[in-house]
């Protein structure tokens, strides 16, 4: 058995030496997460959850004011209405297309379907959910998809992200997402590892670059700019746009890919959505 | 510099633009904007957003709310002495380093030649 052990190990070995070596999703997350824990030593894990809040004192105190009186308290009712009360036009409700209970649905998100060969969002399951049962889809990245993804995500407080690529295929969306986060684009030819590994903590004019690690874990949010409630896939737009790239569509494949592998970076993080930002 | 650009033709240039906007004394802003010294000029499009906005990642000593991911930018003449290592930083930083965060501005076509000549003559009176 040992014997067998070091020959697939020099088998490997040797395979991998003219290849460009892939790391396993699994030694990215690792390297990741030392990468952070290295450049803020004194952040805990788990307060990689807060955003930049972790990493910058001003920031913080300004953000923990604020949530004294959550400016989305009012949209996670209203979310929470439009999930428990809206009654589809062939009588269904969005709990028939939920398995779980209702703090758990959130935490099975973002996840490959094997069987359709994509990674699918929260946001897109609640209009897949509606377009099934004879109603129209929602606007992507605000209004009531943002405040129904607040409600499930606040509900789902304290759970952690866990994130698999079961197989493949799904590697294939992980490897997607992973580039698109590395590479540079726009005209200002940045990537955003650039902004939020390699420059986290730093300003650029007055903003501080948010840790990527944990980006996830509080989105919808709400901003002031915004005045109301963003998804995720929202914030990717904005950031696009900010280097002169052009956005790509919310929920498009490349959005997706980019969530999964973010996801899949934070996994063991605490969900707290949704979360207030300047 | 790496192109000797005629500044007349940016004056020119400058002079059209600000003809096709103000009809009214088109001359006269001309003579104004011309009256502006390029390190005025070169300021200007150093801090603007939609310029160089090199205020996003450098302090700059007379520019507010300056970013921390690049080095503040001071005592330029004493540290280039080569003018012209200073234009190639600005007009492609990747050249010293090839993962940097720094737009390549020449190439992307971020900011004319011109431009970044102006740039060169304002950060190095830094
Ligand atoms: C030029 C710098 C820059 C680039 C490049 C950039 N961002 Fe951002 N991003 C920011 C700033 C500034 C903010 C607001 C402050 C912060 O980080 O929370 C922000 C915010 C975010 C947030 C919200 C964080 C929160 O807690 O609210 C996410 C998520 C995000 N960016 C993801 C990305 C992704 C993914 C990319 C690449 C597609 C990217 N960004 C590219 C500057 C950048
Ligand atoms: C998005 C960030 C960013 C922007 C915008 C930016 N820089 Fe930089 N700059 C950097 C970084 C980071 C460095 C450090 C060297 C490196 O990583 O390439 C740098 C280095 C420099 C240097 C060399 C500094 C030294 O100490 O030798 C000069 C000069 C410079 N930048 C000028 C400018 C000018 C002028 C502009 C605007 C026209 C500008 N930069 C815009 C990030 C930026």
């Amino acid at each position: 058995m040992k014997k067998i052990l070091i020959a697939a190990t020099a088998a490997l070995g040797f395979a991998s030496l003219p290849a460009i070596s892939q790391a396993s999703p699994e030694q990215d997350r690792q390297e990741f997460v030392k990468y952070f824990q290295d450049r803020f030593p004194d952040v805990p894990f788990q307060e990689f959850k807060n955003g930049v809040n972790a990493v910058d004192e001003g920031r913080r105190e300004q953000w923990e004011a604020n949530e004294e009186f959550p400016p989305y308290e009012f949209a996670v009712d209203e979310g929470g209405d439009l999930f428990n009360n809206t009654t589809f036009p062939n009588g269904k409700s969005y709990a028939d297309c939920f398995d779980e209970p209702v703090d758990n649905i959130r935490p099975q998100y973002p996840y490959f379907d094997t069987d359709r060969g994509e990674v699918v969002t929260l946001e897109l399951a609640i209009n897949e959910c509606r377009e099934a049962n004879g109603a129209e889809p929602l606007r992507w990245k605000k209004g009531d998809i943002a405040k129904i993804s607040a409600y499930l995500g606040y509900q789902a407080r304290g759970k952690k992200i866990d994130v698999e690529i079961p197989n493949e295929e799904a590697e294939k969306w992980y490897e997607r997402g992973k580039n698109h986060f590395y590479s540079k684009r726009g005209q200002l030819n940045i990537a955003c590892a650039d902004c939020h590994q390699y420059h986290s903590g730093q300003r650029a004019r007055a903003n501080v670059l948010s840790p990527a690690l944990g980006h996830p874990t509080h989105f919808p949010v709400h901003r002031k700019k915004w005045g109301g409630l963003g998804t995720l896939h929202r914030r990717y737009g904005g950031c696009n746009r900010n280097i002169r790239a052009k956005p790509l569509p919310a929920q498009s494949a490349e959005y997706r890919a980019l969530e999964y592998f973010q996801a899949y970076m934070s996994n063991g993080l605490e969900i707290n959505a949704p979360s207030s930002r300047e | 510099m790496r192109k000797k650009a005629s500044l007349i033709s940016t004056a020119a240039s400058v002079a059209a633009l600000l003809g096709s906007v103000s009809l009214a004394s088109p001359a006269l802003a001309a003579e104004e904007e011309g009256a502006k010294s390029i390190v005025e000029q070169g300021k200007e499009i150093a801090f603007a957003r939609k310029k160089g906005n090199c205020l996003a990642c450098h302090a700059i000593e007379g520019g507010e709310l300056a970013g921390t991911i690049g080095p503040p930018l001071v005592a330029m003449k004493m540290r280039y002495p080569d003018k012209q290592k200073l234009y190639d930083q600005i007009w492609d930083a990747r050249v010293k380093n090839p993962h940097t965060i720094m737009p390549p501005f020449g190439p992307h076509e971020i900011l004319t030649e011109e431009e970044i000549e102006k740039v060169v003559e304002f950060i190095y009176t830094l």
